[in-house]
This record gives C-alpha cells, sequence and structure tokens, in this order.
C-alpha cells in the first residue's frame, strides 16, 4: 500500500487527540504544556504532509516554520510565568490556580 | 459725480442709521449721554451724505428722471423677484428731508430725553426709524417698499410705545400698529394685483405695463381697485379719515418722536407712496382719493378747533395737513401735494419740537414746585409764555404763520397751490366735485383759527397757573432746531418770488410725470395736450364711460422732464390742468388770504380781546362743540361697531371654546383617565408580573451557570471541544 | 514492503507510541524524555515528506530548545528529590470526561481524514527546500517574518522579565 496523505493525517489526527487528552487530564502545568507541544507538532504534520501532496507547496513549510517559532516563544513566556506562579503558590498544579473565581 | 457712486453713497445713507441702531441696540443697558453722542454724530454724517447725493441729483442730474438699479433677488421656479433702488426728483428732497429731522430731532432729543433709563433704546429706535423711512424712501418697486413700509411701521410702534410703563402709552402703540394694518391689507391686495398681471415689483416694469395698455384681468376697474389699494396703505400711514384715528393717540410717545413721525416723516410716507406711484392712478381712483383727502382736512380742522391739549392740537392739524396733500394729489395737483408735504414737514417738525420745547419747560417748573397732578400739555394751564421763552415763541409764531398760509411763508406758496388746485380740478370736472374746494378753503380758515387760538392761548396774556409763570427758556440744543427749521419755513427758499412758486426750482424739479394709465381711463385733462388730442375724451365726464378700449398708439413714459420740456416751448403748460390752475392762481390766492385773515381775526376777538366770549360761544353751540371736542365720536364709533362686533365674535368663540371645546377636552381627558387606570392595574399584574418573571427566571439561570465557571481552563477546553464536536455533529 | 513504507511505520509508531507514554506516564520526567522521541519521530516523517529544512529545524528548536526549557521548567518548580515528581493525574471522573471527548474527537478527526476526498496534485520530485524557503521568507512573507522576529524578540525579554525576583 502507497504511503499517501491520509496516513499522515491519521497519524497526526492521533497525535492531536494525545495532546488534546493530556492537557485535559493532567493537573501538572508542564504536562499541560507538553500536551500542547504535541498538538502543535499534529498540526505541524498536517501542514507539511498537505504541502507536499499539494504539489509541493512551499507555504505550508513556512507556516510550519511559524509555528516552531510561536511554540518557541510561548514555551518561553510559558515557562516565565510558571516560575511566578510556583513562587507564589509553591505548586503549578492548574485546579488549585483559581484565585480569580472568589 | 458719476451714477454710480451717488448710488454707492445712497446705499451707505440707507445703512448708516442701521449702524446707530445697531450700535445703540447693543449698549441698551449703558449710561445713555454716548449713545445720544453716538447716535447724534452718526445722523450728522449721514445727513451731509445725504445733501451731497440730494444736491449732486437735483443739479448735475436734474434731467434725468431716475437713476436706479436692478438685481435679482431671488427665483422661485420661473420667477424671478427682482429688486433695486434708485434716486429721482422727489426721492433726493425726500432723502434731505428725512436726514435734516431725524438730525434735528436727534440733537433735541439730547436734553429732551436727558436722565430716561432708555435713552440708548430711544436712540436705537430712532436709528432705525431713519433706516426704514430712508428705505421707502429710495424703493423703486412695490416689494422693497412693502418691506420697509412695515418696518417704519415697527419702530414707529417701538417709539409711540417708548414709554411703555403708561397703559395709555403702550395702547396708543397698538393702536398704530393695528390700524396700520389695515391700510397695509389693501396695500398688499393692491400689490398683489398687480404682480399678478405683470410679474414684477418694479415701478418701472408695472407702469411700463400699463402704458402699453395691459390691464389687470383686462379690467379698468381692476386697475381702479390696484390704485384704491395702494392708497390704502397711504391712508394707515398718513392717517387719511377713517384710518386717522391712530395719530392723535400716537402723541403718547416722546415730543421728538411726534416731531419725527407724526409730523415729518412717517405720515409723509403715505403721501410719499402716492406721489411716486401718481401715474398708475386711473380717474376713478384719483377721485376717491380727493375725495378722502378732503374728508380728512376738514373733519379733523374741525376737531383741532377744541382740543385743549397742546399736541392733540398740532396732531390733528397734522392729520388735516395730511388731508390737503392727498387731497391735491387727488385732484392731480402733484407738485403742490409734494410741495406742501416738504413745506410741511419742516413748519410742522418745528411746531412740535416747539411744543416739545414748552412741555419740557412746563415740566421743569412742575418738577420745581413740586406738582406731579397738573398736565404739562394742557393749553389752560400754560399763558403769557411769550415772556418766558422768547426763542420758543417766536418761532413757533412764524411757523404758526407758514400753517396758516400768509404770504412770505413756505406754507403760503404750497397751500395756495393747492387750493388753486382744487378749485381748476372743480371746475374742469364740475358737478358735485365743486365740494371739494369749498371744504378745502374752510379747512384752511379752520386752521389758521385754530392755530392762532393755540398760540394766544399758550403764549399770550398772563400766565393762568404758576406752574406757566415758572417756565424758562430750555438751552441751545432744543432752541436751535426750532430756529434751522423756522429758517427753512422762509419762501425764499423754494422761490424766489413770495406769491408765485410756479418759476421757483422746486417746480421745475418737481414735475408732474406723464400718467401711465390709458387715455380711456384717465383725466383728458392731467395728459399732455398731443395725447389728449390723441384720444379726444369728452372732457368732464369719467373717461372710461366713453369706453375706448383701443389705444391706437402705444404711448410710452418719457421722462416727464423731458415731456416738459417740449411742451413748455409751446405755451408753457405740460397739460391743461396746469394752465386751469394759473388761471385760478390769484382767485385762490385771495380767498385763502381772505379766510385765513379772518380766521386769524376770529381767533383774536375772541381769546386775545376777548370780544366775543368763548363761553358764550361754547354754550351756544353745544352740540358742536361736544361733537368735535369728542373727536366726532370717531374712536367711539369705531368700538361700538368694528371693535364690538369683534369682540361679540370672540365672545362667541370664547363660549364656543368653553362649553363646547373644553367639553370635548375634559371628556376625552375622563375618558383618558379611566383608560389609564385600566391600563395602570394591567400595568402593575401582566406586565411588571411577566418582567419580574423574566427577571427572576434570569436570576435563578445565571446562579445554575454560576457553577460552571470554575476557574479552571481544563474544563473550559473540554466544553469547547464538546461544543465543537455538536456543531460538527450538527452540520457535517 | 519497500523500505519508505517500512521507515514510514516506524517512524509513525515512534511517535504515537512515545506520545502515549508522553500522556500516560506517571512521572514527570519519563514524560519530558519520552516527549524528546516522539519529536524525534515527527522529524522522520518530516524527512519521509521531503521537507529536509524542518525535519532539522525540528531537531534543534524542539529538541535542542523546547524541550531543554522544560526540563529546566520540570527541575525548577517539582521537588525533584522529593516524592513528588508525579506527573499529577487528576481524578477518576476527569480523567474519564478526558478520555471520551478525546476518544470522540479521535474518531471524528479520522473519520473526516478517511472520507473526504482531498483535492491532490502530482507529487513532484524536487531536490533541496531551503533555497525555496528562503527565498519565499524574504519575499513574500517579509512582512511576516520581521513580525516574528520582534515577537521573537519581545517574548524574551518579557519572559526574562516575569521570570526575575521581584
Amino acid at each position: 500500500m502507497e504511503i499517501g496523505l491520509t496516513h499522515y493525517l491519521v497519524i497526526s489526527a492521533l497525535l492531536f487527540t494525545l495532546g488534546l487528552f493530556g492537557i485535559v487530564s493532567r493537573k501538572h502545568s508542564i504536562m499541560v504544556l507538553m500536551g500542547l507541544e504535541l498538538i502543535l507538532n499534529a498540526a505541524n504534520i498536517n501542514f507539511i504532509a498537505f504541502a507536499k501532496f499539494g504539489g509541493m507547496n512551499i507555504d505550508g513549510h513556512i507556516a510550519a516554520i511559524f509555528v516552531i517559532i510561536l511554540a518557541a516563544a510561548e514555551a518561553a513566556v510559558a515557562l516565565a510565568i510558571l516560575l511566578n506562579i510556583y513562587q507564589h503558590f509553591r505548586h503549578v498544579n492548574m485546579d488549585e490556580v483559581d484565585s480569580l473565581k472568589e | 459725480m458719476a451714477k454710480d457712486t451717488l448710488l454707492l453713497l445712497s446705499i451707505i445713507i440707507l445703512f448708516t442709521p442701521l449702524s446707530s441702531f445697531l450700535i445703540n441696540a447693543f449698549r441698551s443697558h449703558r449710561s445713555g449721554r454716548i449713545s445720544g453722542v453716538i447716535g447724534t454724530s452718526i445722523l450728522f454724517v449721514d445727513m451731509i451724505l445725504a445733501m451731497i447725493v440730494a444736491f449732486s441729483k437735483l443739479v448735475t442730474y436734474s434731467d434725468v428722471n431716475i437713476i436706479q438699479t436692478r438685481f435679482e433677488w431671488f427665483s422661485i421656479g420661473s420667477t424671478n423677484i427682482v429688486i433695486g433702488f434708485g434716486i429721482d426728483n422727489i426721492a433726493a428732497i425726500m432723502l434731505l428731508v428725512v436726514t435734516v429731522i431725524s438730525f434735528l430731532v436727534h440733537l433735541f432729543s439730547f436734553i429732551y430725553m436727558e436722565g430716561d433709563r432708555r435713552f440708548p433704546k430711544f436712540y436705537a429706535y430712532l436709528g432705525l426709524f431713519t433706516f426704514s423711512m430712508l428705505g421707502i424712501v429710495m424703493a423703486n418697486n412695490f416689494l422693497m417698499m412693502y418691506v420697509f413700509w412695515e418696518l417704519v411701521g415697527i419702530s414707529s410702534y417701538l417709539l409711540i410705545g417708548f414709554w411703555y410703563e403708561k397703559k395709555s402709552a403702550s395702547d396708543a402703540g397698538k393702536k398704530a400698529f393695528i390700524t396700520n394694518r389695515i391700510g397695509d391689507l389693501g396695500f398688499f391686495a393692491g400689490i398683489m394685483i398687480l404682480f399678478m398681471t405683470y410679474g414684477s415689483f418694479m415701478f418701472d416694469d408695472i407702469f411700463a405695463g400699463i402704458a402699453s395698455g395691459k390691464l389687470p384681468f383686462d379690467n379698468p376697474t381692476m386697475l381702479t381697485l390696484a390704485g384704491i389699494g395702494i392708497f390704502m396703505g397711504a391712508m394707515g400711514k398718513s392717517a387719511q379719515w377713517p384710518l386717522h384715528v391712530w395719530l392723535p393717540d400716537a402723541m403718547e410717545g416722546p415730543t421728538p418722536v411726534s416731531a419725527l413721525i407724526h409730523a415729518a416723516t412717517m405720515v409723509a410716507a403715505g403721501v410719499y407712496l402716492v406721489a411716486k406711484v401718481f401715474v398708475m392712478f386711473t380717474a376713478d381712483a384719483l377721485t376717491f382719493i380727493a375725495v378722502i383727502g378732503t374728508i380728512t382736512a376738514f373733519v379733523s380742522a374741525t376737531i383741532a378747533i377744541t382740543q385743549t391739549d397742546f399736541k392733540k392740537v398740532l396732531a390733528y392739524s397734522t392729520v388735516s395737513q395730511l388731508g390737503f396733500m392727498i387731497m391735491s394729489l387727488g385732484t392731480g395737483g402733484y407738485t403742490n401735494g409734494f410741495f406742501h408735504l416738504v413745506t410741511h414737514a419742516w413748519f410742522k417738525a418745528a411746531l412740535f419740537l416747539a411744543a416739545g420745547s414748552v412741555i419740557h419747560a412746563m415740566h421743569h417748573a412742575m418738577h420745581h414746585l413740586h406738582d406731579h397732578h397738573s398736565d404739562p400739555q394742557d393749553i389752560n394751564n400754560m399763558g403769557g409764555l411769550r415772556k418766558k421763552m422768547p426763542w420758543t415763541y417766536f418761532t413757533f409764531l412764524f411757523v404758526t404763520l407758514a400753517l396758516s398760509g400768509i404770504p412770505l411763508t413756505s406754507g403760503f406758496l404750497s397751500k395756495d397751490g393747492i387750493l388753486a388746485g382744487t378749485l381748476a380740478w372743480a371746475n374742469l370736472t364740475g358737478g358735485w366735485h365743486w365740494i371739494v374746494p369749498v371744504l378745502g378753503f374752510t379747512a384752511a380758515g379752520m386752521t389758521a383759527f385754530y392755530m392762532f387760538r393755540l398760540t394766544i392761548v399758550a403764549f399770550h396774556g398772563e400766565s393762568k397757573t404758576e406752574i406757566a409763570s415758572h417756565t424758562k427758556e430750555n438751552p441751545i440744543q432744543i432752541v436751535l432746531p426750532l430756529v434751522v427749521l423756522s429758517v427753512l419755513s422762509v419762501w425764499f427758499f423754494y422761490s424766489p418770488n413770495p406769491i408765485d412758486a410756479t418759476k421757483g426750482w422746486f417746480h421745475k424739479m418737481v414735475v408732474q410725470p406723464e400718467s401711465a394709465v390709458p387715455a380711456a381711463y384717465q383725466w383728458d385733462f392731467l395728459l399732455s395736450e398731443t395725447h389728449a388730442v390723441a384720444t379726444d375724451v369728452h372732457a368732464g365726464s369719467p373717461a372710461h364711460e366713453a369706453a375706448a378700449p383701443a389705444i391706437a398708439e402705444s404711448h410710452n413714459t418719457t421722462p416727464a422732464a423731458e415731456h416738459a420740456a417740449a411742451h413748455t416751448s409751446g405755451h408753457g403748460y405740460i397739460n391743461k390742468f396746469q394752465e386751469e390752475v394759473h388761471h385760478f392762481h390769484y382767485t385762490a390766492m385771495l380767498l385763502s388770504l381772505l379766510i385765513a385773515g379772518s380766521g386769524i381775526l376770529l381767533a383774536f376777538l375772541i381769546y386775545q380781546y376777548k370780544i366775543v366770549s368763548a363761553d358764550n360761544l361754547e354754550r351756544r353751540f353745544k352740540r358742536l362743540h361736544t361733537f368735535s371736542l369728542n373727536k366726532w365720536y370717531f374712536d367711539e364709533l369705531y368700538n361700538a361697531t368694528i371693535i364690538a362686533l369683534i369682540m361679540a365674535i370672540a365672545k362667541g368663540k370664547a363660549l364656543f371654546d368653553g362649553y363646547i371645546i373644553d367639553g370635548m377636552v375634559n371628556l376625552s381627558a375622563k375618558v383618558t383617565r379611566i383608560a389609564g387606570q385600566v391600563i395602570g392595574v394591567f400595568d402593575n399584574v401582566v406586565i411588571d408580573g411577566a418582567v419580574n418573571l423574566t427577571a427572576n427566571v434570569t436570576g435563578y439561570m445565571g446562579a445554575g451557570l454560576r457553577k460552571l465557571q470554575t476557574g479552571r481552563i481544563q474544563s473550559y477546553v473540554v466544553m469547547a471541544i464538546v461544543g465543537l464536536l455538536i456543531l460538527i455533529y450538527f452540520f457535517y | 514492503m519497500d523500505l519508505i513504507t517500512l521507515a514510514f511505520y516506524f517512524f509513525a509508531a515512534l511517535t504515537l507510541v512515545f506520545g502515549g507514554v508522553v500522556v500516560f506516564s506517571k512521572n514527570i520526567m519519563h514524560a519530558a524524555f519520552s516527549l524528546l522521541f516522539t519529536f524525534f519521530g515527527v522529524a522522520g516523517l518530516y524527512v519521509l515528506l521531503q521537507a529536509d529544512f524542518l525535519a532539522i529545524t525540528q531537531i534543534m528548536i524542539y529538541i535542542g530548545g523546547i524541550l531543554v526549557l522544560i526540563i529546566f521548567g520540570v527541575m525548577l518548580t517539582t521537588r525533584i528529590t522529593g516524592v513528588d515528581v508525579k506527573s499529577g493525574a487528576s481524578g477518576r471522573i476527569q480523567i474519564t470526561v478526558a478520555g471520551i471527548v478525546s476518544a470522540a474527537l479521535a474518531v471524528l478527526l479520522i473519520y473526516v481524514s478517511l472520507t473526504t476526498v482531498w483535492p491532490q496534485s502530482p507529487v513532484a520530485e524536487a531536490g533541496s527546500t531551503v533555497t525555496a524557503i528562503g527565498n519565499t521568507m524574504l519575499t513574500k512573507y517579509i512582512l511576516a517574518f520581521e513580525a516574528a522576529s520582534m515577537l521573537l524578540l519581545i517574548a524574551i525579554v518579557g519572559a526574562a522579565f516575569i521570570a526575575r525576583k521581584k
């Protein structure tokens, strides 16, 4: 069986779902962050796959590069915020950081 | 001076008094003296400019009929409204009269109105009035004429009612305004008839239209009616019977105002209007004008005989003299009518300012004596003022002579011409028209009598009260205008010959214009010889009876001056009427001298030497005396008829209003109220219930939903995904 | 089954298996290290998709940069020496809900992928993409490129600002 677009899309879908599960089920903020990275990678796989099977369109690659750039920036800022949260709460559990609710 | 320069200067003259109005209107809460200086100096400048323009017109352009301009104001659809302004000879003369008298009144008021708390306002109103009057003088179309006509109306209303704290003054203001409105209604109707027919407000266009034989509704009667309508405007402003009632009441205004408005300018507007549109009056309209003028002259002369209020006598004499002018115009004596307007303006202004001088002195004396109840205007409180106020007395005496028509005065020249004109007219037309000269001469005699009665009672003899003996002469600002105006009443200014004005400059400048009315509807003796011969209408009958509709030649309204020149070379007269007037000149002169002389003699006999007792006469002619004293009961007549009718209608309407309208209103109010209560209950129960229900439901839902707001991002993500799944499930 | 197909299944398995370990692992350090292999698998997939530049970028930035950052984050916020190096699984209900939602989404996405007829162009065999990306980046996407550089600068400054001790 020739490896086609659909194969990559299925891989991407599964990776995306794993990332989503990670985000939703874990308390630890860094785990959530890792889930997020998985989702971004899933999206990137989609971009590149469509780029290839769309006639080697380079625009898909560019989009993927910008996603990576954003991921890097996001990881830096998110970790900085986590450090602050940790200094304040002495933990980084998502479900306990809900002071705004009161 | 170029014609354009002249027109430009005219515009400046027109608007200069308006600037006085604007300046003084905006400083009406400041102190007075500066306002007076501003107003007076502005008017002085205006007067100098007016002199330049008037002399330029009369000397340089005397042979030009009118220097004018016209421009389109606006257009409605295809109708272009054209207006403009222009200076002809009579306008130039009126410019002089208005500005000079206005300036003198400004000067006079400086002392007279001193201390009045609305002093700046008074000068503002004077400026507005002068502006409006100059607008009338310069108008060369009916539209502008009408606009400024109403402006004169409003400014006279403001000035008459100047002391509005006094009920009589505010009433007099209203009376003057409303009475004028009645006349203006006719004026407006007349203008509309002409505008519908000729499609223009310009005098030139309308007169040319009439001259070309085009008549309103193809009906000569409509032309007559248009003329009478326009004359009604003049009747209102010039206080002609039966609309004369406002003028004597208007004496409630400050005396300088009386001099300005009720002697020299505003009331002259009516006469000026008739002179300006003289060429469009048909024979019938002219007869109507003559009759009205005659009645006015006679009726008010009889009233003036018995009045005891200093200003009322002068007021009625004004009405009477205006009657003379109108009568003269109606009989075809265009030049003499306008001549009398000018001469009368000078000496009547002088008379009123003299009256102001006397009243001012009386006021001061009353103030000095702490008397606040006597009437300072009642001539029975005066007497002996001759020695106290010599300047006032001599100027007053001289202008009284002028008004009475004694030789060596201007009044003699003009009045003599008018009376000769009426004789000529009656002789040419015949029949009942002879009543016009008869009443005219009688009124002239009565004029002499009542003026000397006034002079003798007020100035001669001994002081009748203590107040009169404490009076003293007024300062120069009051005396100077008197002297100037008296000097202007000397014959020399109008004609070198003291008994005949026809060779003077005035008769050369103010030449009767050729009538524009088709010859069939005009007196043949008012038309020039060539014209009359060509149409050949029987003399002595109203021309339209001849019913000659076709006018053979289209006669054009060439400037009257050229006409005059063309015919003077022939036998010296423009038309048959002028010739007849010349024939009657000496007759009229002798007759009027005789009558005036006997009037004066009678006055001296009764009031000075008391040979004939005034009381006896009064007792013997009790009824006549009362009738005259009560002004022929005109006010009462109007009260009993017109005003009563209006009041009855108003009462009927009030009853209708009170019962039916109010009833309906109350009924609907009740219905509304009951409906309101029902709606109120509904509102409380149903609407409020629904609103509360909604609020409560929202509240509960909010409380429930609040629990979903956990603050956990993860649950939000779950919700978002679930929402996404639901959306996709439904739409994919 | 040729070598390319074999490589695809290898990298796909690598990605998904270690992705599963990342998500389900109890130990956060295990998760972090599993993430390394997942990223590596993805990079392999990129190579199979002829995206050579992106594969290198993936390895350098994700593995060399982001992952190191995450491991630093784990060490700074978690007492490694203590007991609590747990990845902090939530309660049973939360996991159940997350599982159901994720499974539903997975089914949906796979269904969509399989049933949709994707418009495809014939695959053009091309050489290196680096030149093409460079040209496109500095011509067509120059504005986005500059904006991205600004974003990175701001992110660096912002992160340093937020993280420093008050």
